[in-house]
């Protein structure tokens, strides 16, 4: 393991910047979002979440994936080049880290999307454990250790330290590349706040939350369920719980006319719009409660069902502290387990 | 507020009972006090998670467009419905019945107090996080965490639209729940301060000071889904045939042009209930848009608040020969 005072973290930055594309998170207009890293930014490692999470780093919010050139009759494709330079996103907590094996199970299984590989394979996570739950976290649900994120390097902050230590391949590689920035150290201040962090943990409300009914449950049991209709009813239809989500993955593909050719892009997607799905037959979900039901089905239900039982959740809480209107998966899981 | 919730309870069961209503959209509990989402009940539920505190601030007007409408074929005929409205809410629903977009007849509408409605974020930002619990007690506010128990001022809580608080008196209801509520006394601030300080602003500030603020936008449509003015059946930017429809910001231009189109459409039907702001999810202070509005209209067209009734036409949709004319924009700054 090694150290960085905080105090010289900006020369971790500067160094890491000098060859990578780096992003942290940082506070522009009062939000705290990944950003690429530049001078003068105000790096906000100690913030618990991002509005967004990390998901954004390998699936943007809007990209274009190919362009059309239409002379008269021929129509010619141009590829759009994949990413193909390195790039390092840093304080990536333990949440947003499990949702990137989430989002491969999808992306990366065949017909692999080679936008999302070329992203994955330049990607290096530098995981921050986190010191201070909140009391919306319930990542524990979900088998993560938040004392312990999966990344290619985690680090931990106390006492004003950063502690180092790599775990894969890629994470060795970037060490050596700030090999002369940090310091060989023992783990027993990481120890100490690993048990520390694990207390407090076990004391958040969401631990009571019972998911066991979820496991194998029958998914047209689920889907039948009176409660939906209970649990949809305030819903605004807004996609603030899909575009804070680090597991959801929709997207739309859009052509652009541009005069003399066509732009391909896509873009992510909201279960919870009206037009989601929507093709020229027309039958797409049509009321709010199929839509809402979809969103929590997918990840409770039919995620699992394909994957090895595995949720398409990660317990970020984001949901639980941005809904409008605070409806959520927590209370989803809640309520449809009364039937039980 | 205890006490509030109580009465409120007793006067809901009341009116269910006596039948003047089938059902109440009301506020269900959450897991932490703070997370209160507006609900349905009716007669035969249990109204132990009913709530009504100091984070019940969603206005819930609009939900009586899906409430009154007509019953489709197979439906059966709905009962009236039962509204609480703060003081601020009731300004929305006269504007939506001005809009024709509620049926009266199928509301009664209960005017509920408000000595300003709170904000948790206030207290994450306070740097309380990890919170347990939160309890209202006079002017303070009693708030347990994971990390410690606090007491902080009530008035520190308050949401910001709050401070701009058009005041206690209800003007739509058909009975109120304390007929006499004493005015609360709001830690108040001018609600053309903020608009004001943007006008004296150079253009340059001002378009940095928007573009910091509209760049964080992940078009939610949280602002536009919540908002009472916003009650289109399809919205111009959902509709793929009106060659503006996007899901994403794709530039700097679609920022700007969404929220700008939609404070533009709702100008004069406005009734700066605040909810644009509170729900969204990047804290974009979109109500200073249409406060921006609301100051030029009542500077050109004189004072007028939208949703004081049912009747009054807008300063938009009215004319009058004294109505200011174009060229207006010129001598208030605007370049040749």
């Amino acid at each position: 393991m090694y150290k960085i005072s905080m105090d010289q973290i900006d020369q971790l930055y500067k160094a890491i910047a000098e060859f990578d594309a780096l992003y942290l998170p940082i506070e522009k207009g009062g939000e705290v979002e990944f950003y690429p890293y530049e001078e003068d930014a105000k790096v906000r490692l100690d913030v618990l979440h991002t509005v967004k999470s990390a998901k954004d780093a390998f699936l943007p919010t809007t990209e274009n994936m190919m362009k059309f050139k239409v002379e008269g009759k021929k129509i010619e494709v141009e590829e759009v080049d994949r990413v193909n330079q390195e790039f390092v996103v840093f304080g990536v907590r333990a949440c947003d880290a499990r949702s990137f094996s989430i989002l491969d199970k999808v992306y990366l299984s065949d017909p692999v999307d080679t936008y999302y590989e070329a992203r994955r394979k330049c990607g290096v996570i530098v995981a921050t454990a986190c010191s201070r739950p909140e009391e919306t976290c319930f990542c524990m649900k979900f088998d993560i250790d938040a004392t312990e994120p999966e990344g290619d390097v985690v680090t931990w902050i106390e006492d004003g330290v950063l502690y180092w230590e790599a775990k894969t391949e890629k994470g060795t590689a970037l060490t050596e590349k700030v090999a002369s920035l940090l310091e060989e150290c023992d783990t027993a201040a990481v120890d100490r706040q690993k048990a520390a962090t694990k207390e407090i943990i076990d004391r958040l409300p969401l631990n009571s939350m019972d998911m066991e009914y979820l496991k194998g449950a029958d998914m047209m049991t689920l889907f039948k369920s009176e409660k939906w209709e209970g649990l949809y009813k305030s819903c605004l239809g807004c996609g603030t719980c899909t575009f804070v989500c680090p597991t959801c993955q929709c997207y739309d593909i859009r052509d652009f006319d541009t005069g003399h050719g066509i732009v391909r892009s896509r873009c992510w997607d909201s279960c919870m719009y009206r037009d989601f799905t929507m093709m020229a037959h027309g039958t797409n979900r049509k009321t709010q409660l199929e839509r809402f039901r979809q969103r929590f089905m997918h990840k409770l239900s039919y995620f699992p069902i394909n994957n090895d039982g595995e949720f398409g959740c990660v317990g970020c809480g984001r949901c639980i502290s941005k809904c409008p209107i605070s409806m959520n998966i927590t209370k989803v899981i809640k309520t449809l387990g009364g039937d039980n | 507020m205890r006490e509030i919730r109580e009465l409120l309870v007793n006067k809901i069961k009341e009116l269910l009972d006596n039948g003047t209503v089938d059902r109440v959209i009301g506020w269900k509990a959450g897991e932490f006090c703070y997370d209160v989402t507006p609900a349905i009940f009716t007669k035969d539920d249990s109204f132990d998670d009913f709530l009504f505190n100091g984070f019940c601030g969603a206005n819930q007007s609009k939900y009586l467009i899906e409430e009154t409408k007509a019953p489709g074929r197979d439906e059966p005929e709905k009962g009236k419905i039962l509204v609480l409205l703060k003081p601020c809410d009731s300004y929305s629903f006269n504007q939506l019945i001005k809009e024709h977009r509620i049926d009266r007849e199928k509301v009664y509408a209960l005017g509920v107090p408000s000595k300003g409605m709170l904000d948790v974020n206030k207290l994450r930002n306070m740097g309380i996080n990890g919170i347990l619990g939160i309890e209202e007690d006079g002017d303070m506010v009693k708030v347990k965490t994971l990390y410690g128990d606090k007491e902080v001022a009530r008035k520190d809580l308050i949401l910001d639209r709050c401070r701009c608080c058009k005041g206690s008196k209800h003007v739509a209801y058909d009975e109120l729940l304390i007929p006499e509520a004493e005015e609360w006394e709001k830690d108040t601030t001018d609600r053309f301060a903020e608009v004001e300080k943007l006008e004296q602003m150079s253009a340059e500030e001002r378009f940095d000071f928007w573009r910091s603020q509209l760049s964080k936008c992940i078009r939610c449509n949280a602002c536009r889904n919540v908002c009472p003015a916003c009650s289109c059946r399809t919205c111009v930017f959902d509709n793929a045939n009106s060659g503006v429809a996007a899901k994403v910001n794709a530039d700097d231009f679609e920022e700007n042009m969404f929220h700008i189109i939609r404070a533009w459409h709702v100008a004069g039907r406005c009734t700066d209930c605040g909810e644009c702001s509170r729900v969204c999810p990047q804290n974009i202070p979109l109500h200073l848009l249409n406060r921006k509005f609301i100051k030029d209209m009542n500077e050109l067209y004189g004072d007028f608040q939208a949703g004081d009734d049912t009747e009054t036409k807008g300063p938009l949709t009215a004319f009058t020969k004294t109505d200011a004319e174009p060229s207006i924009v010129y001598s208030r700054g605007g370049d040749k």
